[in-house]
C-alpha cells in the first residue's frame, strides 16, 4: 500500500493523558527528534502539581504542546491540529482547544465505563457521534502495544506502561521523524534494564509499523526543515540555559559560582542542573530554608564567590531581607525568581508575571535592585550573564525574573561560541585605597560606576567590617548622622540608575507605525507572533521589548512618547503599565490575563487590531 | 585523639610567623556596649587569645546577627560581617564552605541563635560546616530593652510578661548535642583563662563548634549567672567537665545511678563510682545526659566541654565532591558544555 504524503509548513500537537502515562517523556522524545531533524520548534509543557492526582481524573491530565514548522516561530502555538488523547480524562480537559477538523488520536482502550463515568460522559463519545466535528483515529493502544511485546520477559504492567513509545513510534512515521536518537536514548534510559529498554524500542517500533500499515492513517506529513541562521543548534529548556548562562557567567567572571538553593517547583531544576557540574568547581548547597539559601550565596560573595539563589515568588518574599543586606552591603549577588501563579502558594507549575513589583520594591527602605527579565528560553542564557555582569560590576544583587513558561518551555538555540561571550570579571581591591595610603576605605566608590571597592577575606591589610547598619560615606564605619543616611540612600540608588543598559530597540518594518506595543519578559513570543499576524493582514504596528526592567534603558520615554498608542500585553494586572505610567505620563493601555498560561497569538493580534483599529 | 587536638580544624588557613599581640586584633572603633556587660570581658579575652592561634588576621572573619553581642565583629581588626537577625549561621556556611583556608567565627546571642535563627543553628550544627559559634547566653533580650528570651526561666517577668513568661526555655547546649552537633561546651564571662582554653579547643576543632558563654547582662537581667560566681557557693555548683577526669565540684560528684546520671555528696562515693568523663565518646547520649544535670537551674552546673568528636565536615565533603568530578571528567570546559547533549548543523 502506498501512502500519500502531504507537505505542511507546520504543525502543533498535543500529546495528553494521565500523569502516570509518560507524556512529559513522549512530548521531549518527539521534540528531541524534530530537533535532529531541524525544523524550527516551541514547546509548553503543561502538568498538574500533584505527582500523582488520582488516576484518570481530569486533575491528573499532564500535556506537552509542540509547535514545529519549516519557517522561523515564535510560540508553542495556540491550538493543536493533533490531540494524543490517551484517555477520556485527557480528550475531555483538551478538546475545548481542539479547533474543527483537527485530528485526534485515542486510545480506545482507557475509554471503558468506568473511565467515562470518572469524568462525567454518560456515553462513549468515540461511538457517537460527539466528535463528528473531528477527525477521530480511535487506536487501542494499549492492546496493541501489550500484543507486540509478547513473547518478552516482561510484566503485563510494564508492557501496558509502554503504550507512550507506541503512541511516539506513531507519531513519529505519522511525521516522517528520524528515530535512530529515541531508540538509543531509550537503550540509556534503561540500560539497567535491558528487557524493558528492548521492550520499549519494541513498542516504540511497533508503533511506526502500525502507521504505515494500518488503514486508519491513509496520510502521512512532511515538514521541511527550517532555515535559520547557520550554526551549531541545540534544543534547550529554559531552566538549562538559565543554568548553562550562570556557568558561562563563573567562567566569564573567573569566580567559582556558590549556589545557595532551597527546592522550590518550578526552579528546581536549575539546583539539580548546576549540582551536575562540579568539576567547574561550582558548589551547590541545598540549605534549610529560603533564607538560608540566599543567606549563605551572600557568604559566599563575602568571600569572593559568584553567588546565586535560585527560587520561585513565594521564596523571593523569604529572601527579601538578606536582598536588602546585599543592597546596603554592596556585594554582586544573582536572585533567580522563576515566577510562577501566586499569590501564596498559588498554582505552582502555571506560569504568571505578577514579580515584577516585588522584584523591584518587595524589601523595606530604600532598597533599590536591577531587574532583567528573559525573553524565552534560550535567552535566559545571556540574561544569566547579563545580570552577573551588573552584579559583579555595580556590587548589588540582581533580580532575575523568569517564569514558569520559559522555565519548562524549549526552543532550539544556536549555541555561540565562547569567543562571542563578553568578558565580565572585575578586580578585587588589593592595596588599601585612601589618601594616607594605608588605610582602605570600604565605601570609597569608583566615580564612574559608583561601585565599591571588593576585597574578600585573605586580602592583608584590608580588614573591613560591614553590615546592615547605615555606614559612613567612604569609611563604612557604623553612622546615624542624618545628612550621611540621606547621602547613602541616594548614592545606592544613582548607582543603579547609572548602570548601563542597552537602549530600547523598535521594531517597525514600515517605519509608520501609531501604535506600539510593548512587553517584557516571557510575553516576548506570543507578542512578537501576534504582531506578525497583524502586519500580514495589512495592519502596522512597532513592536518593542523590554530586557532591562531597572534600570529602564535610557531612551524608553521617547519611545513610548512617540506612538499615539502604547499597548501592554501583561500576565499580571498591570505592574509594569504602573511603573511607565508613574515614571514617563504616557497613557498606557493595558492588556490583562492571569490564567497561568502564556497569551496566545490569536487572542494578542486581535486586542492589537482593535487598538489600531480605535485610533 | 591526636587528630582531634592537632588542629586540622585550622590545617588549611594560613599562619603567620610574625608575632602578633592583642592590640593588633583592636578596631579604632569605640566600643559601645553597656558599662559593666559582660561582653567586654569577652572581647578582652577573645583579643588576648586569638594571637596566639598565629593564624593571619586577614584570613580570621567575624559573622554575626542582630543584637547585643552581634556588635561584637565591629571591635575585633579581622573582616567581619554584620548581617541579619538570626542568619550568621547561614551565611557564614556559605563562606566557610567556598574558603576553606578561612577561620570563620560566629558571634550570637540567646534570641538571635535560638529564636529567630534556631532553624540556621541547628542546621550548621548537623552539617558540621567549619564554623565557632559563639553564643553568648544572657537568658533576656537587651537590645529591644529587656523582653524574656527562649532561655530565660519559666515565669519570668520582663516588659512583656508582667504576669510571667509561660514557655520552657531551651538549654543550648542540649539542644546543640540533639542535633549531634560535633562539639559543644559552655564556659562564663567572669573567668577568662577557663574561656580562652575552651575557645582554643573549639578553635582547632574541625567542624562546627558550638560554645555557649554565660554572659551577663548587667542592665535588664543582673547577676543572671551569680552562683556561678559568687566565690561562697561557685565551687560546690560548678561541675568541671574535663576529658579523662571525674566530673565533680568541689563537694558534689556525678555517678550512673539507676534511672541516668545523679549529683551525690562527693564524700559518699568511692572514687571508682565517679564518672569520668569522656568528650571523644561517638555516642551523644552521655553529653545530653550531663547537659540535663542542671535542671532545675543551677543547682549544679557543668562547665567545660561536653563533646568533642571527630567527624568530617561539610566544607571539607563539599571540596572532596569537587576534587572527585575533576579526577573522574576532567576540568569542565565550557566550549564542551554548551555544545554538548543532541546537537545539529545548519549552514
Amino acid at each position: 500500500m502506498t501512502k500519500q504524503v502531504q507537505q505542511l509548513d507546520r504543525v502543533i500537537i498535543r500529546f495528553a493523558g494521565d500523569s502516570g502515562d509518560g507524556m512529559q517523556l513522549t512530548g521531549d522524545r518527539f521534540t528531541a527528534e524534530t530537533a535532529e531533524f531541524g525544523n524550527d520548534l516551541s514547546t509548553l509543557p503543561n502538568f498538574p502539581a500533584e505527582i500523582r492526582a488520582p488516576a484518570g481524573t481530569l486533575p491528573g491530565v499532564s500535556s506537552f504542546q509542540l509547535h514545529f514548522a519549516d519557517h522561523d516561530i515564535l510560540t508553542p502555538g495556540d491550538a493543536p491540529n493533533v490531540l494524543v488523547a490517551m484517555n477520556p480524562a485527557a480528550l475531555k480537559a483538551n478538546l475545548g482547544d481542539l479547533p474543527r477538523g483537527a485530528d485526534v488520536i485515542a486510545n480506545t482502550d482507557e475509554f471503558t465505563k468506568r473511565n467515562l463515568a470518572k469524568v462525567g460522559y454518560a456515553a462513549n463519545p468515540l461511538e457517537d457521534d460527539s466528535l463528528a466535528e473531528w477527525r477521530v483515529h480511535a487506536v487501542p493502544l494499549t492492546t496493541l502495544t501489550v500484543k507486540a511485546l509478547e513473547g518478552f520477559d516482561i510484566s503485563k504492567k510494564d508492557a501496558e506502561r509502554a503504550k507512550n513509545m507506541f503512541a511516539l513510534g506513531l507519531l513519529s512515521w505519522l511525521y516522517h521523524r528520524p528515530t535512530d536518537a529515541t531508540i538509543k536514548f531509550l537503550e540509556g534510559k534503561f540500560a539497567k534494564k535491558p528487557d524493558i529498554a528492548k521492550a520499549n524500542v519494541a513498542a516504540f517500533q511497533a508503533g511506526w509499523n502500525y502507521g504505515e500499515t494500518t488503514e486508519s492513517f491513509s496520510v502521512s506529513y512532511e515538514i521541511k526543515p527550517a532555515k535559520l541562521a547557520a550554526g551549531v543548534y541545540r534544543n534547550i529548556s529554559g531552566n538549562q540555559a538559565l543554568a548553562y548562562g550562570l556557568i558561562a557567567a563563573s567562567v566569564q567572571a573567573r569566580l567559582p559560582l556558590f549556589l545557595g538553593s532551597y527546592p522550590i517547583t518550578p526552579a528546581s531544576d536549575i539546583l539539580h542542573e548546576l549540582s551536575r557540574h562540579k568539576r567547574f568547581g561550582i558548589r551547590t548547597f541545598q540549605a534549610e530554608d529560603e533564607i538560608a539559601g540566599v543567606g549563605a550565596a551572600l557568604g559566599a560573595a563575602f568571600g569572593g564567590a559568584l553567588g546565586v539563589t535560585t527560587t520561585s515568588g513565594p521564596g523571593v518574599a523569604l529572601k527579601a531581607e538578606t536582598v536588602g543586606l546585599a543592597v546596603t552591603t554592596e556585594l554582586p549577588l544573582i536572585v533567580v525568581d522563576v515566577q510562577r501563579a501566586g499569590p501564596s502558594t498559588g498554582m505552582p507549575t502555571k506560569t504568571e508575571q505578577t514579580d515584577l513589583l516585588m522584584a523591584m520594591f518587595g524589601r523595606n527602605g530604600e532598597s533599590p535592585v536591577p531587574v532583567i527579565a528573559p525573553s524565552t528560553p534560550s535567552d535566559c542564557f545571556h540574561a544569566a550573564i547579563e545580570a552577573a555582569r551588573i552584579a559583579v560590576k555595580y556590587r548589588t544583587p540582581v533580580m532575575l525574573l523568569s517564569d514558569g513558561y520559559l522555565a519548562n518551555g524549549s526552543e532550539p538555540w544556536r549555541v555561540p561560541e565562547v569567543s562571542e561571550l563578553p568578558d565580565i570579571s572585575v578586580d578585587f581591591a588589593t592595596a588599601p585605597n585612601g589618601d594616607d595610603g594605608e588605610t582602605y576605605l570600604p565605601f570609597k566608590r569608583d566615580p564612574g560606576t559608583l561601585a565599591r571597592p571588593w576585597a574578600v577575606p585573605g586580602t592583608p591589610g584590608l580588614e573591613h567590617r560591614i553590615g546592615g547598619i547605615e555606614k559612613a560615606d567612604g569609611t563604612g564605619n557604623i553612622s546615624y548622622d542624618p545628612d550621611n543616611h540621606d547621602r547613602m540612600v541616594r548614592l545606592r540608588q544613582a548607582k543603579i540608575d547609572g548602570i548601563d543598559v542597552p537602549d530600547l530597540a523598535v521594531e517597525d518594518p514600515d517605519g509608520d507605525a501609531r501604535v506600539l506595543v510593548l512587553g517584557w519578559g516571557s510575553t516576548y513570543g506570543p507578542i512578537a507572533a501576534a504582531a506578525r499576524r497583524v502586519r500580514k493582514a495589512g495592519g502596522k504596528v512597532a513592536q518593542a521589548h523590554l530586557r532591562h526592567l531597572n534600570p529602564l534603558p535610557a531612551n524608553t520615554g521617547e519611545v513610548l512618547r512617540s506612538y499615539d498608542k502604547v499597548l501592554l500585553p501583561e500576565i499580571n494586572l498591570g505592574q509594569l503599565a504602573l511603573l511607565l505610567r508613574a515614571r514617563f505620563l504616557v497613557d498606557i493601555i493595558s492588556y490583562n490575563r492571569v490564567r497561568g498560561l502564556p497569551f496566545k497569538a490569536e487572542e494578542l493580534a486581535g486586542v492589537i487590531q482593535d487598538v489600531i483599529d480605535s485610533e | 585523639m591526636s587528630d582531634i587536638l592537632n588542629g586540622r580544624g585550622l590545617s588549611l588557613v594560613p599562619k603567620t610567623d610574625v608575632k602578633q599581640s592583642m592590640k593588633e586584633f583592636k578596631t579604632d572603633q569605640e566600643v559601645r556596649w553597656c558599662p559593666g556587660c559582660g561582653d567586654y570581658a569577652i572581647l578582652a579575652a577573645v583579643q588576648s587569645f586569638v594571637p596566639d592561634l598565629g593564624l593571619r588576621r586577614e584570613n580570621m572573619v567575624f559573622v554575626s546577627g542582630i543584637g547585643c553581642s552581634s556588635r561584637f565583629p565591629y571591635y575585633m581588626n579581622t573582616y567581619g560581617f554584620h548581617s541579619i537577625h538570626g542568619r550568621a549561621p547561614a551565611i557564614a556556611t556559605g563562606l566557610a564552605a567556598s574558603r576553606p583556608d578561612l577561620s570563620v567565627w560566629v558571634i550570637t546571642g540567646d534570641g538571635d541563635a535560638l529564636s529567630i535563627g534556631g532553624n540556621h543553628l541547628i542546621h550548621a550544627l548537623r552539617r558540621n560546616v567549619n564554623l565557632n559559634i559563639l553564643l553568648f547566653n544572657n537568658r533576656i533580650y537587651g537590645l529591644t530593652k529587656g523582653q524574656y528570651s527562649p532561655t530565660s526561666e519559666v515565669g519570668k517577668i520582663t516588659k512583656s510578661t508582667p504576669m510571667g513568661s509561660l514557655d520552657k526555655p531551651f538549654n543550648p547546649i542540649s539542644l546543640a548535642i540533639g542535633a549531634e552537633a560535633s562539639f559543644v561546651a559552655r564556659t562564663i564571662d567572669s573567668d577568662r583563662k577557663h574561656l580562652q582554653s575552651v575557645l582554643r579547643e573549639a578553635a582547632e576543632h574541625k567542624g562546627t563548634s558550638l560554645v555557649e558563654i554565660y554572659q551577663n547582662c548587667n542592665i535588664f537581667n543582673d547577676d543572671a549567672f551569680e552562683q556561678l560566681k559568687n566565690p561562697e557557693v561557685r565551687d560546690d555548683i560548678t561541675l568541671r567537665l574535663e576529658h579523662g577526669r571525674p566530673i565533680v565540684s568541689a563537694s558534689k560528684a556525678v555517678r550512673q545511678g539507676p534511672r541516668g546520671l545523679e549529683v551525690v555528696d562527693r564524700a559518699s562515693v568511692r572514687e571508682e563510682e565517679i564518672l569520668v568523663h569522656d568528650t571523644h565518646n561517638p555516642d551523644p547520649s552521655l553529653a545530653f545526659a550531663l547537659s540535663r544535670l542542671d535542671e532545675p537551674a543551677f543547682q549544679h552546673v557543668p562547665i567545660g566541654v561536653f563533646r568533642n568528636v571527630d567527624r568530617p565536615s561539610y566544607d571539607e565533603r563539599m571540596a572532596e565532591q569537587l576534587d572527585q568530578a575533576v579526577a573522574d571528567r576532567g576540568q569542565g570546559d565550557l566550549h564542551d558544555l554548551l555544545h554538548g547533549g543532541d546537537t545539529w548543523r545548519i549552514n
